[in-house]
C-alpha cells in the first residue's frame, strides 16, 4: 500500500444555517479543500452523509455533489454509517489512494439538519438505532446513552459531575473556535441544572441539532509536496462494529468497537496511545466522551471519569481531548463529524489552532462513531518533519 | 408501519420466542438463521420466562411522537433467566424509583399507536414486582 496524505482542508461553520441547502454546504467544504490544496482536478470522490433522505428527501447525493462541484464525470460515492459516516467515507478515499487506484481524492461530509422540525430530526437519528428492537418501544438516541452512563455509573461509581465536567472542559475549548455553533461557557451548575433529558442526561450533556460540512483532499505521500509543504500523513486507520442493538452487548458500560478500531489504527501506525499529542473522540453525549477516551486507551480506566475535571484532557493537560470544542459546542452535523474532527487535527498539526494550540503536537488520533456505538473508526496522522 | 412488517415479528414479539444455539447454549432473541457468538446454524425454539431483572435503565423526558404523551417513562435493558436480553418500558410505577437490579415481571401490552390510519402495536412491557402498584 502506498503512504496517503491530507494536502488540504475546508470547513463550514456549524449551526443553523438557514441559508444553505445541503449542496450548498458540501460545495463550500469542498471548494475550501479544492483551493486550500491548489489542485486543479479530482481523480474520485466519496461523500459521507448519515440521512440525507430523511432529512430534505434527497438521495443518491454522490452525482449530485460531483455536478454542483463541477467535477461532472468523476466517479463519487455516497459512505453511510450513521454518525461514523465521514470517517469511512475518509477510510475509503484513503484506501482508494494506497492500492494505487487514483491519485487525487476528494472526501467530504455533510447533513443538512435544520430543515426538519425536532421529532422528524429525533426519528431520523434514532434509524441508527435498531428499529425492530429497541426504536419500536419508545427508546431515543439520548435514551441510549442514557442507559450506557446508567451502567458506568453502577460499575464505575461514575458521577453525574464527571459528565458535567466533560461538557465544561469542551464549552471551553469551543469558546476558542470560531466555527463552533455554541461558542460560549457553561458553569457546572448550569450543566448539571439543565433540562432533563433521559436520566441522568441533561440538555447539556448532549450534542446539538446542527447543519455542516466539512472535506479534505487526499494524495500519495510522495506527491504531497507538489501542493503543500506542509501535508499531514494518514499513519494508520482501523474500523471496527459490535452488536447494533445495546441489549446484545457483554458491558453496556464498554465500546467494545471503539477499542478494536483503536487497537487497529494503533497497529497499523506502530504507536501505542501513550504517543497521542492531541485526540478528537467522538462525544455525542458526555458519557461517550469517558467510554471513549477509555476504550482508547488515551487515560487509565479508573481517570476516565475523572479526566475533564482534574484537566488531563483540557488544553494543557497531559491529552487534550476535544480542542474543537468536540461535537458538544462545535456542533454534531452527523455525516460531516469525522471530517470535521480530522480537521482539527490536521490543523494542530500543522500548528494553525491558534487559541487551541496543543504546543509540538506531533501526533494527532480522531475517532468517531455511529448509532450507540455499533460501528467506530480511528485516524492516526501525523506530521511530517 | 405496514401490517406485514408488524405481522412477522409476531413470535418474538407477541410471544417471546426465542431460540437456544446448539452450538454455545447462547440464548438469541429473537432467533437467528446464525449465532452470533459461534456461528452454528443449529438451534432450538424456546419460549422466554415473563420474569427479568433490569441490567440499565434510564427516563425519557423529551420522547420520539409516537410517545409524545407518555413522557416520562421509564425503559430498561432487561435479563431474563435463560439469559436474554431485550429492552422494554418500565411501567406501573414511579419513573424515578426504576433501576438496575429491580425485578419485573413481564406483561403484554399496548406498545403504541401509530397515527390515525396506523395499526396498534403490542408487545412487552416490565413491571417491577414489588411495587406498590403492582401490589394493588
Amino acid at each position: 500500500m502506498r503512504d496517503v496524505a491530507i494536502i488540504g482542508v475546508g470547513m463550514t461553520n456549524c449551526g443553523e444555517l438557514w441559508e444553505q441547502s445541503l449542496r450548498d454546504l458540501f460545495v463550500e467544504a469542498a471548494l475550501g479543500a479544492i483551493d486550500d490544496a491548489g489542485v486543479d482536478h479530482i481523480d474520485s470522490m466519496y461523500v459521507g452523509c448519515m440521512s440525507s433522505g430523511l432529512f430534505v428527501g434527497q438521495e443518491h447525493i454522490g452525482p449530485l455533489m460531483a455536478d454542483y462541484l463541477g467535477m461532472g464525470p468523476v466517479p463519487a460515492t455516497r459512505v453511510e454509517s450513521a454518525c461514523a459516516s465521514g470517517s469511512v467515507a475518509l477510510r475509503t478515499g484513503m484506501l482508494e489512494v494506497a492500492s494505487g487506484a487514483n491519485d487525487i481524492v476528494l472526501v467530504g461530509g455533510v447533513e443538512k439538519m435544520t430543515d426538519v422540525g425536532g421529532d422528524e430530526a429525533t426519528y431520523a437519528l434514532a434509524t441508527a438505532a435498531d428499529q425492530e428492537l429497541e426504536v419500536y418501544h419508545g427508546i431515543t438516541f439520548p435514551g441510549l446513552y442514557a442507559m450506557i452512563a446508567r451502567a458506568h455509573m453502577e460499575t464505575y461509581g461514575t458521577t453525574l459531575e464527571d459528565l458535567s465536567w466533560v461538557s465544561v472542559k469542551n464549552h471551553r475549548h469551543g469558546a476558542l473556535n470560531p466555527k463552533a455553533q455554541f461558542p460560549h461557557e457553561f458553569t457546572l451548575e448550569q450543566v448539571m441544572n439543565s433540562t432533563p433529558v433521559a436520566d441522568p442526561l441533561r440538555l447539556l450533556h448532549c450534542s446539538p441539532v446542527s447543519d455542516g460540512a466539512a472535506a479534505v483532499l487526499l494524495c500519495p505521500l510522495d506527491q504531497a509536496k507538489k501542493y503543500t509543504d506542509q501535508p499531514i500523513k494518514i499513519l494508520g486507520t482501523g474500523q471496527a462494529t459490535s452488536p447494533m442493538a445495546l441489549a446484545d452487548r457483554k458491558d453496556p458500560a464498554f465500546l467494545d468497537s471503539v477499542q478494536l478500531s483503536a487497537e487497529r489504527a494503533y497497529s497499523m501506525a506502530d504507536v501505542g496511545p501513550g504517543d497521542i499529542d492531541v485526540a478528537e473522540v467522538h462525544d455525542c453525549f458526555a458519557i461517550s466522551e469517558i467510554c471513549c477516551i477509555e476504550a482508547l486507551g488515551l487515560v487509565e480506566r479508573s481517570q476516565a471519569a475523572g479526566a475533564a475535571a482534574s484537566g488531563l484532557t483540557a488544553i494543557g493537560g497531559r491529552i487534550p481531548v476535544n480542542t474543537s470544542g468536540g461535537l458538544k459546542a462545535k456542533g454534531h452535523p452527523v455525516g460531516a463529524t469525522g471530517i470535521a474532527q480530522i480537521i482539527e487535527i490536521f490543523e494542530q498539526l500543522r500548528g494553525e489552532s491558534d487559541a487551541r494550540q496543543v504546543q509540538g503536537a506531533r501526533l494527532g488520533l480522531a475517532q468517531n462513531m455511529g448509532g450507540s456505538g455499533a460501528s467506530s473508526v480511528v485516524h492516526i496522522l501525523e506530521r511530517i518533519e | 408501519m405496514p401490517s406485514p412488517r408488524y405481522w412477522r415479528e409476531v413470535p418474538s414479539r407477541l410471544r417471546l420466542e426465542a431460540a437456544r444455539c446448539s452450538g454455545c447454549g447462547k440464548v438469541n432473541y429473537p432467533a437467528r438463521p446464525i449465532c452470533p457468538k459461534c456461528r452454528s446454524k443449529e438451534s432450538e425454539k424456546l419460549t422466554l420466562s415473563k420474569t427479568a431483572k433490569i441490567i440499565t435503565s434510564t427516563v425519557i423526558h423529551i420522547a420520539p411522537d409516537d410517545f409524545l404523551f407518555e413522557a416520562p417513562y421509564a425503559i430498561a435493558i432487561v435479563e431474563t433467566p435463560e439469559g436474554a436480553r431485550f429492552m422494554s418500558q418500565v411501567v406501573d410505577c414511579d419513573p424515578s424509583s426504576v433501576g438496575p437490579g429491580m425485578d419485573v415481571s413481564l406483561e403484554f401490552r399496548l406498545i403504541r399507536k401509530e397515527a390515525r390510519s396506523g395499526i396498534l402495536c403490542y408487545g412487552f412491557k416490565a413491571v417491577p414486582t414489588n411495587s406498590w402498584e403492582a401490589q394493588k
